[in-house]
């Protein structure tokens, strides 16, 4: 399975993000820079997280208007998977790829800590190594990610399933509503997530809860 | 040349944690009678027309694709 990390300006997840692939996969990721108008032929392309334009404006609201989200916007259109993480799920709730909006956290602090995670939906492209209800840990590292969607929006994307992962035991960082910390779009092959589970792969990290997600986008599960 | 100001603003029912807080600051600081602080955004913007129905016809995509999330905010636009 090939994949592809974006890369602009600001962020600085993308290293974790490109090791994680490679030790994941066993290839390294191509890396396409946001000027790109096209996307080579990958299965999965991975927007990690940072401060992609030091969050000028909104977060995500420049780098989502860079060429290339056009590309992705079509590739996503194809079916390619595409993961956003953190800054990443900021740029494609702001390239209206996914629903909804992210905001200051409730709290107006910066949150970096470890959060308890609940499978919302085990039978995504993403989450096929875990079980519906499995509650897995995740870190997290951001200002702007409480979750706002109207209640017609959120009627939606809760009755449709694309409710991925749940802030859960109590560990909502942020004040999203419905404790919700990652959602698909409709067609099932977008996904966006504030939490890092690149940061929980290997024994070095503590953890190996957020592999399972990367295998099963990368179509990598072990027997 | 056109000058205008867009004002942004949070949709009625969007949680202001900022605006909130801003209110718990005036209060603290003895301003009595402060309902209720919702923080927005000024942009002023200098247009290079004279075309004023062109550049409100602009102004307003601007909002659209940049200048405002509306999925929470709204906008207005003035120009002098």
């Amino acid at each position: 399975m090939k994949s592809a990390v974006v890369q602009l300006p600001g962020l600085n997840r993308d290293r974790d993000m490109i090791a994680a692939l490679t030790k994941i996969s066993g290839t390294p990721p191509i890396t396409v820079w946001q000027t790109e108008t096209e996307i080579p032929d990958v299965d999965l392309v991975v927007i990690p997280g940072g401060f992609s334009y030091g969050d000028y404006l909104r977060c995500g609201a420049i780098a989502a208007r860079m060429p290339v989200m056009q590309a992705i916007r079509e590739k996503a259109e194809q079916g390619v998977k595409v993961i956003g993480v953190c800054n990443g799920f900021q740029i494609l709730v702001e390239s209206g790829l996914l629903p909804g909006a992210l905001m200051r956290n409730a709290s107006l602090k910066f949150v970096c800590r470890e959060v308890k995670l609940e499978v919302a939906n085990a039978t995504t492209a993403f989450t096929q190594t875990y079980e519906k209800g499995q509650i897995i840990r995740c870190p997290v590292a951001h200002h702007d990610g409480n979750y706002f969607a109207d209640p017609e929006t959120l009627k939606t994307i809760e009755d449709k399933g694309q409710v991925v992962f749940r802030y859960a035991e109590g560990t909502n960082p942020n004040g999203s509503i419905n404790d919700i910390a990652g959602i698909v779009n409709e067609k099932g092959n977008v996904l966006g997530m504030m939490p890092h589970p690149e940061n929980l792969i290997e024994s070095a990290h503590g953890g190996t809860d957020g592999r399972g997600l990367f295998a099963s986008a990368l179509n990598v599960i072990a027997a | 040349m056109i000058k205008a100001r867009v004002t942004v603003t949070l949709k009625n029912g969007v949680l202001d944690p900022q605006g909130k807080a801003i209110e718990g600051a005036l209060g603290s600081l003895g301003f009595e009678g402060v309902g209720q602080v919702r923080q927005g955004k000024v942009f002023d913007l200098e247009i290079d027309s004279s075309d004023k129905a062109r550049a409100e016809a602009d102004l307003k995509d601007m909002c659209e694709k940049l200048l405002a999330n509306t999925v929470i905010e709204n906008y207005t636009i003035s120009i002098a």
